[in-house]
This record gives structure tokens, C-alpha cells and sequence, in this order.
């Protein structure tokens, strides 16, 4: 199965809506609540990273028997070292992100800890991939 | 703690999620960063908050929070009202003051999750 999503950079009155869509989709095949969890949180997390840094940006889910691989492509200004972004408490976030509860540099390593496997590819000036893959059964 | 005596102590407002009432809730967390709630692993945890915005219902759904109580009479919208009901979630207005109603649910007990 398939899924795609659309990410509006900066507004953040819908950000959420894609994970939220996604959760709902796993519930309906039963997916256990904790891994559910998981899943969606170091998705929103990503989301929100959207809204938050990038331009625009998608989100592709392929679910099959044994996982979810999830991508979130954006187009914005990419992340110039990837290893500093990881590091807690980092964070370029603008006021305007930390007024919504976020900007706190705890997405990333929070995306980490909740995926099985979490791949980010950037390019400065023109985007980053994020790459959230999770398997149902441990 | 159930959530209906969480609302009666506080003597607070219970704005939607009726149906969840007798829900047993073990762990209080205060924070207005969300990015904080979603490192939470704990389950029937109440969010304690100033932040009334559409992201912190978004929060409590990814994180599978229960309740949400809005202090010092924030409002919920009607955006937030809606996210909550599909998702069975209660949302709580207290007149309190952030200290007021922390300090009121762990007079009763209620658990901190750190
Ligand atoms: N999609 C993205 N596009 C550009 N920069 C990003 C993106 N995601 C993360 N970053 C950079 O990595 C930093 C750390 O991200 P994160 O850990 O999610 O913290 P926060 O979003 O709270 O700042 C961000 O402040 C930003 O500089
Ligand atoms: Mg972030």
C-alpha cells in the first residue's frame, strides 16, 4: 500500500494532519498501539520539521506485511551538517516555531530513539530526505 | 485518577469527551514544549498546559495522551475541539494558574513521570 501527503512550509495550523491520516490508517490494520506510537511520533516529528525549516515538501508511506517505510521529502534550505543537527538541544528554529512548542532541538533525536532505521539526506539550498522505516514486529 | 476527578478538584470546565470519564489516569506532565511530551513512553498521562494551539492537540494524539487540561482559562477552538473528538480525547479549561493546578493534582496524588 501507498500513501502521499502534501507539507505546506509554515503553516502550521495543519501540521499533523499527515501523520494524523497515517495513524489512522495503521490503527485499521491493527498495527500493535506501542509501535503505532512510535511510528507516528518520529513522523510528526518530521512534519513538523517541515513546516518548520522547509519550503514545501511530501510525505510517501509504502506499508507492507512487515513494515512501514516512510520518506519526507522537502525542498528549503537543507541541513549543512547533519551530525550537529542530530545533536540534542540544537536548534536554528525561529521564534515564531518555538511559540508552536517546537524549535527545541529534540526532533531529531527523538526520530532516532522512536524508528528502527532513520536515513536523512541533504543537499544545502535545495532539501532534505528523511527516510523513517519501522517494523511492525521486533 | 479518573478524569472526572480530575476536572472536579480543579473544579474546571470539561469541554469535550464526555464518554472518557471513569478513563483512569496515572502520570501528570506540565510542559508548554511539545517536542518534550512526544519523548514520553509513559501511557494514560494528562498534559498540563498553557499552549492552546492546534499542535498541541496534534501532540496529544501522536502520544496517545487521554486529557489535555488548558490552564489559566485558555480557550480550546473549535479546530482543537474537533481533533479531540476523533480521537476520543477530553480537553479540560481550568481557571488556574499553571502552579495552582499542578500543585493540586499531585496533593492528590497524582504521579509525576520523572
Ligand atoms: N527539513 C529540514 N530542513 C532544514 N533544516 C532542518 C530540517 N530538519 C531539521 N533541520 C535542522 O536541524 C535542526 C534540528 O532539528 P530538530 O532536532 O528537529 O530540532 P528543532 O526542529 O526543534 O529545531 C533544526 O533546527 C534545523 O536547523
Ligand atoms: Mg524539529
Amino acid at each position: 500500500m501507498n500513501f502521499n501527503y502534501k507539507i505546506k512550509g509554515g503553516d502550521f495550523s495543519a501540521a499533523g494532519r499527515a501523520s494524523s491520516e497515517i495513524k489512522k490508517i495503521l490503527k485499521k490494520l491493527n498495527v500493535n498501539p506501542k509501535v503505532i506510537k512510535r511510528i507516528v511520533v518520529a513522523l510528526y516529528e518530521a512534519e513538523v520539521n517541515v513546516v518548520a525549516h522547509a519550503d514545501k515538501g511530501s510525505i510517501n508511506a509504502e506499508i507492507d506485511s512487515e513494515k512501514i517505510r516512510i520518506t519526507v521529502v522537502d525542498e528549503g534550505p537543507g541541513i549543512a551538517d547533519i551530525d550537529l543537527a542530530m545533536t540534542e538541544g540544537f536548534s536554528t528554529a525561529s521564534s515564531k516555531v518555538r511559540e508552536m512548542g517546537f524549535g527545541a532541538g529534540m526532533g531529531l533525536p527523538n526520530m532516532k530513539k522512536n524508528a528502527d532505521i532513520l536515513n536523512i539526506k541533504s543537499k544545502v539550498g535545495q532539501g532534505t530526505m528523511v527516510e523513517l522505516i519501522t517494523f511492525f514486529k521486533s | 485518577m479518573t478524569i472526572e476527578k480530575i476536572a472536579k478538584i480543579l473544579d474546571a470546565k470539561l469541554v469535550c469527551g464526555k464518554q472518557m470519564l471513569k478513563q483512569n489516569i496515572e502520570y501528570g506532565f506540565a510542559s508548554d514544549l511539545m517536542s518534550d511530551v512526544l519523548t514520553l513512553d509513559e501511557e494514560n498521562v494528562v498534559l498540563i498546559t498553557g499552549l492552546t494551539n492546534m499542535q498541541t492537540l496534534r501532540t496529544a494524539e501522536m502520544a496517545e495522551i487521554p486529557c489535555v487540561i488548558f490552564v489559566r482559562n485558555k480557550k480550546a477552538s473549535k479546530e482543537m475541539i474537533q481533533i479531540a473528538n476523533e480521537n476520543d480525547m477530553v480537553i479540560i479549561e481550568c481557571k488556574y494558574s499553571m502552579f495552582k493546578t499542578i500543585g493540586i493534582l499531585y496533593e492528590n496524588k497524582l504521579e509525576p513521570v520523572y
